[in-house]
């Protein structure tokens, strides 16, 4: 397995209120969630979080949400959300909250999935999968960065594509069901890795693979058969 | 802690099985680990146990399942917040790979590592006794190669990250030596009905 970044196991201990400051529509299923968190204790871009809702009996529910934004020192942070149908935490925050409205989450936990902006990086993302690799194109435009970094990003369609307006040359889009006149529609293929590689920088990528297990399973296993070292490729599941 | 405004959350039975801060996962299995699943077949699988033991050993899988078949039924937990009830995995107990190496009277924990090199670390109490197994069957099916098939170490009192995938092996310890995600800021031991879920839980 790769080697992982040491993080504060002390902000990771504690809960801490975070305010809702901004509701951001990114697609008909997908919307950004901005946060004032005046204790934030910072954190890498790919490091996630834990968040919890509290009902009126005590009952609690508690979900893991990337960080969407790039470290910065404003005392917020941004989540992004998809709607899951029947979700208990997605559903509040796309029917009932609003900016004023309180959470509580502890974080950021785990350095495994993060990346400091050190090595070359190919970055593969589908749906909500492609929130902690946001935070690291973000990162890599934010501070300048000239370390290689590429991202393949899959979506069901046009409208369904998550940061749609954000990406630069660094990004590759792929459409699974439905695409606009002259793209292909089809899943992350063989040949879409085989390129990435093909153009790596000396020395290879770094591999960062997120999303549902269908497709986690699906990417590094094409990485894999294109010739990705199995210990430098970083798996985040969403379930 | 404050009530969430307008949070009411699904609506649900009283379920005594569940720990703090979980939920019912009801079919769903979800899986949740960070590396490649591996292309492990059966007969390349072997797990050793060694360490602070009088006869270090390592078992192929025909001489594991040649062992006393032990099966656990009963609940899961996971430390991302689901549970899952009722499972049923078959294999054989962790004590019987135990009894035969003659542990050290000084060994108190254990590193679980995997043939992909995850490692998870536990006090040796947690093991023994009935409590912890080596599976290669979930309800009577082969376990998945996404669950850590052919085998995996399962420890259900514990959160699952300690029931190590593809397992390889467990060297016994005379000190707590932090696994992955340990070093990654979970907690050491991870027991549900505490909610040692982080370091400093
Ligand atoms: C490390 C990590 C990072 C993540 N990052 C993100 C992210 O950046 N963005 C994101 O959108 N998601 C992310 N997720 C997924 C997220 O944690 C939640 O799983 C997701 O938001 C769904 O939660 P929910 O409460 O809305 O849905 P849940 O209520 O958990 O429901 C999920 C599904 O299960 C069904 N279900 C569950 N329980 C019941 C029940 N009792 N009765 C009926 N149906 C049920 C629901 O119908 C639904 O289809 C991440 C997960 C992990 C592990």
């Amino acid at each position: 397995m790769p080697g992982r970044i040491a993080v504060s196991t002390r902000a990771a201990a504690t809960w801490q209120r975070a305010t809702l400051t901004e509701i951001r529509r990114e697609t008909p299923y997908a919307a950004t969630f901005r946060f004032a968190v005046p204790d934030w204790a910072g954190h890498l871009p790919g490091q996630h979080l834990m968040l919890r809702l509290r009902a009126q009996d005590g009952y609690v529910a508690q979900r893991h949400y990337s960080i969407a934004s790039p470290p910065d020192d404003s005392g917020h942070i941004e989540l992004t959300l998809d709607h899951v149908d029947d979700g208990e935490v997605s559903g509040w925050f796309h029917t009932v909250a609003k900016p004023g409205d309180e959470v509580e989450l502890r974080g950021p936990l785990s350095g495994f999935f993060a990346w400091p902006g050190d090595r070359p990086a190919l970055l593969i993302g589908a749906g909500s999968g492609v929130v902690p690799l946001m935070s690291m194109v973000r990162h890599h435009r934010a501070s300048g960065l000239t370390v290689p970094l590429r991202l393949l990003v899959s979506a069901r369609g046009p409208e369904e594509l998550i940061y749609a307006s954000e990406y630069g040359p660094e990004t590759t889009t792929v459409f699974t069901r439905t695409a606009p006149e002259g793209v292909a529609v089809g899943r992350v293929s063989a040949a879409h890795v085989a390129g990435l590689l093909a153009d790596g920088p000396d020395g290879g990528w770094e591999a960062y693979v997120c999303g549902s297990n269908g497709f986690a399973e699906h990417a590094s296993r094409l990485l894999v058969d294109a010739g990705q070292p199995v210990d430098r490729i970083r798996i985040e599941r969403f379930g | 802690m404050n009530v969430t405004r307008g949070f009411a959350g699904r609506p649900r039975v009283r379920n005594d099985g569940l720990p703090p801060g979980q939920y019912d996962a009801g079919d769903d299995w979800p899986v949740l680990s960070a590396e490649v699943t591996p292309e492990l077949a059966p007969a390349e699988w072997t797990f050793t146990v060694d360490g602070l033991v009088a006869e270090p050993r390592t078992w192929t899988w025909d001489e594991a399942h040649a062992l006393p078949p032990s099966a656990y039924e009963g609940d899961i937990h996971c430390v991302t917040s689901w549970s899952k009830f009722g499972v049923r995995f078959s294999g054989v107990s962790l004590d019987a790979f135990l009894g035969p190496v003659r542990p050290s009277a000084e060994a108190t924990h254990a590193v679980a590592y995997s043939h992909t090199g995850y490692t998870t670390n536990l006090p040796l109490a947690d093991l023994t006794g009935g409590r912890a197994w080596i599976v290669w069957e979930y309800g009577d099916e082969p376990l998945p190669a996404e669950h850590g098939g052919p085998a995996r170490l399962l420890v259900p009192h514990l959160y699952f990250w300690k029931s190590a995938k593809w397992i390889a092996g467990i060297r016994l310890l005379d000190h707590d030596e932090p696994g992955f995600w340990e070093q990654n800021g979970y907690h050491h031991r991870g027991n549900p009905w505490e909610e040692q879920r982080y370091s400093g839980d």
